[in-house]
């Protein structure tokens, strides 16, 4: 009976180490990550200016005497976000504010399933549709109103994104308003508010860090979308404020200086990691933001359930 | 805290509304209160309906693009077998038919001799599948047939010998550079390869760490250094995962570029924390009571979880690995980093040969210049949606049926 509880306990041990192994290799991959991009991004900064790349203006890559000032495909990632984000923040939290709510417990149930197939749509699907129907539209659209709009323009490729970032803007806030405390409700209908009052000057403040993590989310979400801008936007690095020009995102230089056929350590090459350095800088920024957001929102009520 | 700030500021604003009237909290008129809470509930069922008739929409509109897809234009003509034709395969019909029929069909004639020998010398009138071109016009598309060649279709439209049939090419063949010759058959042999291997490797290792996180480890720095990464990890742009990809597998490991191996690893790496969040889900959700008791009984704590506590999550594992399944199966900005958007027209037959994807597939033929693509792109768009939401329905079924109340 001894040896035998001995034994179990070095199989136990043996289970054990397996079990952190695998716990650990989740930390192997972010270290991956970060070492894979991190190295051949100094590689390119040990050829090419660092600040002539975070603030220069011109992107030749191909050209004898290439240049690498990503300033234009800082703005253009900027600008299609925005749009993005000018699209999903009202749409998301107005959704979430009515199955919330507004919504019988029936409605909440189709409805919450219904986002998740817009959710667990792929993006390569969402790029087809902004370049075989938004962008003619869009064209068309301005057209007839006599403006100019090219095919691959950024307001065609923000606005499937926003469509893309509603279901995580909308479900994750709708969990955090249903976590607030329904005392809360209760107390501003016994002072007499109507249920919008209710909504909008007590529930929506109380759940603010919550939406604000969700949209911080959605924004980290639309800076590191790559199929929808890949299929849908322009490859041309281009320096404007205005959404009906062809822009390029980072994500797109990345995938393009990829797939040629260019040797690995040449500088176009090497120049995608650099982009990609910059990306996972700040989506990890984001995330924590995010992340930060929430916490507060949980430690503020209690909640464990989010 | 919060009732504190909420109930000072409502005592200013009281004092404030005998000041100056402009209390946000009360308006004398009810009729605009009534109207503003309308508004904003408006507002509200208004962005969930611009929501679901965005879905609506689009689903339309794909199955719209797709439907054409389904059937293919096919001509009866004579198709003369001779040594000749064997040689020089467009010599086997009249030269009037040459821009109607398929190039592809008539690259396979020697193939049909070879199964068939005894075609040879003979001329047959049969069904021929028909070039792209005709195939567009025959769908009312845009085309560019020349004028010569549109009165022959129409002499064989009054004859009843051009038609449209079932489309059973786009199911069993590879992809192909002639539109009328792709399908979608070594992009989904070729998912399925990458799929095997993602789940072979992200299963494991997630119920693993879901286990160990949950049943095992101690509230110490390793444990909170794991689970905020994965939080960060669950939210790292798809597309690093790729260059992750490009230079540890590839570059470092030397694994074989474009394979569903690399394909199914830095997929596995993407899925790995959404299979750690709902198994530890499903964990949480099983009572204490089940371990207390096995403690009672003198159990270890891997006798626990091995035979009591892993069988009673299992379903709900299985439903979070199944929707981690159907995320990686529309994943694409990784695999095309690490080069699977390759031209395949052969199916691939093992895990360390060129492959490409179903929605890498999509994205290629997204790109083709020929107006024929966009059917076969919709439809493979309309394939891709149908697994998905098998897969979906499969995950909802168990988490129904196997869903314990305690």
């Amino acid at each position: 009976m001894i040896k035998n509880k001995s034994t179990e306990r070095t199989s136990e041990k043996i289970i054990r180490f397996f079990l952190i192994f695998a716990s650990v290799i989740s930390i192997l991959t972010t270290i991956g990550i970060l070492f894979s991009i991190l190295f051949q991004a100094i590689e390119f900064f040990q050829l090419k200016s660092f600040w002539y790349f975070i603030s220069g203006s011109e992107w030749t890559p191909g050209q004898e005497n290439s240049q690498f000032g990503a300033l234009p495909i800082f703005a253009g990632t900027f600008m299609i976000t925005v749009i993005a984000l000018s699209v999903a923040i009202p749409v998301g939290v107005g959704s979430a504010i009515y199955m919330s709510e507004y919504a019988s417990s029936f409605k909440r149930n189709t409805l919450k399933p219904i986002l998740e197939i817009l959710a667990g749509i792929p993006t390569v699907v969402y790029g087809f549709f902004a370049s075989l129907t938004v962008a003619p539209a869009i064209v068309e659209l301005f057209g007839s109103l006599g403006i100019d709009a090219t095919y691959n323009s950024a307001l065609a490729c923000g606005i499937v994104m926003g469509v893309m970032i509603i279901p995580v803007i909308a479900s994750l806030s709708d969990d955090v308003l249903r976590a607030v405390p329904n005392s809360q409700r209760n107390a501003s209908l016994a002072l007499g508010m109507t249920h919008s009052e209710t909504i909008r000057h007590i529930i929506v403040p109380s759940a603010m860090p919550g939406i604000i993590s969700a949209s911080l989310l959605g924004l980290s979400k639309a800076i590191g979308e790559t199929m929808i801008v890949v299929m849908a936007a322009g490859l041309r690095p281009n320096l404007t404020w205005n959404p009906l020009e062809d822009m390029t995102t980072v994500t797109v230089r990345i995938v393009d200086s990829l797939v040629g056929d260019q040797a690995f350590d040449s500088p176009a090459t090497l120049s995608a990691f650099a982009l990609g350095l910059v990306l996972f800088a700040i989506t990890l920024l984001l995330n924590m933001l995010s992340l930060s957001q929430i916490r507060k929102f949980k430690t503020k009520y209690k909640v464990n359930t989010l | 805290m919060s009732n504190k700030t909420i109930s000072n500021r409502s005592i200013n604003d009281q004092g404030e509304s005998i000041k100056n009237g402009s209390n946000p909290f009360y308006d004398p008129s009810l009729v605009g209160r009534h109207r503003s809470a309308w508004l904003f509930r408006w507002f509200t069922k208004g962005s969930i309906i611009l929501t679901l008739s965005f879905l609506c929409f689009f689903l339309f509109d794909m199955a719209r693009t797709a439907y054409p897809a389904l059937m293919q234009t096919y001509v009866k003509i004579d198709v003369s077998y001779n040594e000749k034709s064997v040689k020089f395969t467009s010599k086997a019909i009249d030269k009037k038919y040459r821009k109607i029929v398929s190039r592809s069909w008539l690259r396979d004639i020697p193939k049909q001799l070879e199964n068939q020998p005894a075609l040879m010398g003979s001329t047959v009138q049969q069904w021929v599948l028909a070039d792209d071109q005709v195939d567009q016009h025959k769908k009312g598309h845009h085309h560019n047939l020349k004028t010569k060649t549109l009165r022959t279709i129409d002499e064989l439209e009054k004859q009843g010998r051009i038609e449209l049939q079932w489309n059973g090419i786009f199911f069993t063949h590879g992809d192909s550079k002639i539109p009328e010759n792709a399908g979608i058959f070594s992009a989904v042999v070729g998912s399925v390869l990458t799929l095997v291997v993602t789940m072979f490797v992200a299963f494991p290792l997630g119920v693993m760490t879901a286990v160990y996180l949950e049943e095992f480890a101690r509230d110490n720095w390793l444990t909170r250094l794991i689970e905020i990464n994965i939080n960060n990890l669950a939210a790292i742009p798809s597309i690093l995962f790729g260059l992750l990809g490009l230079a540890v597998f590839i570059n470092l490991f030397g694994m074989p570029r474009s394979s569903p191996l690399v394909g199914g690893l830095t997929l596995a790496l993407m899925t790995l924390p959404i299979i750690i969040v709902s198994s530890r889900a499903a964990l949480r959700s099983v009572p204490d009571s089940i371990r207390q008791a096995g403690y009672g009984l003198g159990l270890t704590r891997v006798q626990i979880v091995q035979d009591h506590v892993l069988p009673v999550a299992f379903p709900g594992i299985l439903t979070g690995s199944i929707i981690g399944l159907a995320q990686a199966m529309g994943e694409t900005a990784p695999l095309i980093i690490i080069g699977m958007i390759a031209f395949i027209p052969d199916a691939p037959t093992s895990i360390v040969e060129s492959a490409t994807v179903l929605p890498a597939q999509i994205f290629t033929w997204a790109g083709m210049p020929e107006r024929a693509y966009v059917e076969k792109t919709a439809a493979g768009i309309v394939v891709i949606l149908l697994i998905l939401f098998v897969l979906n329905a499969i995950a909802i079924y168990f988490r129904k049926k196997y869903e314990v109340k305690w």
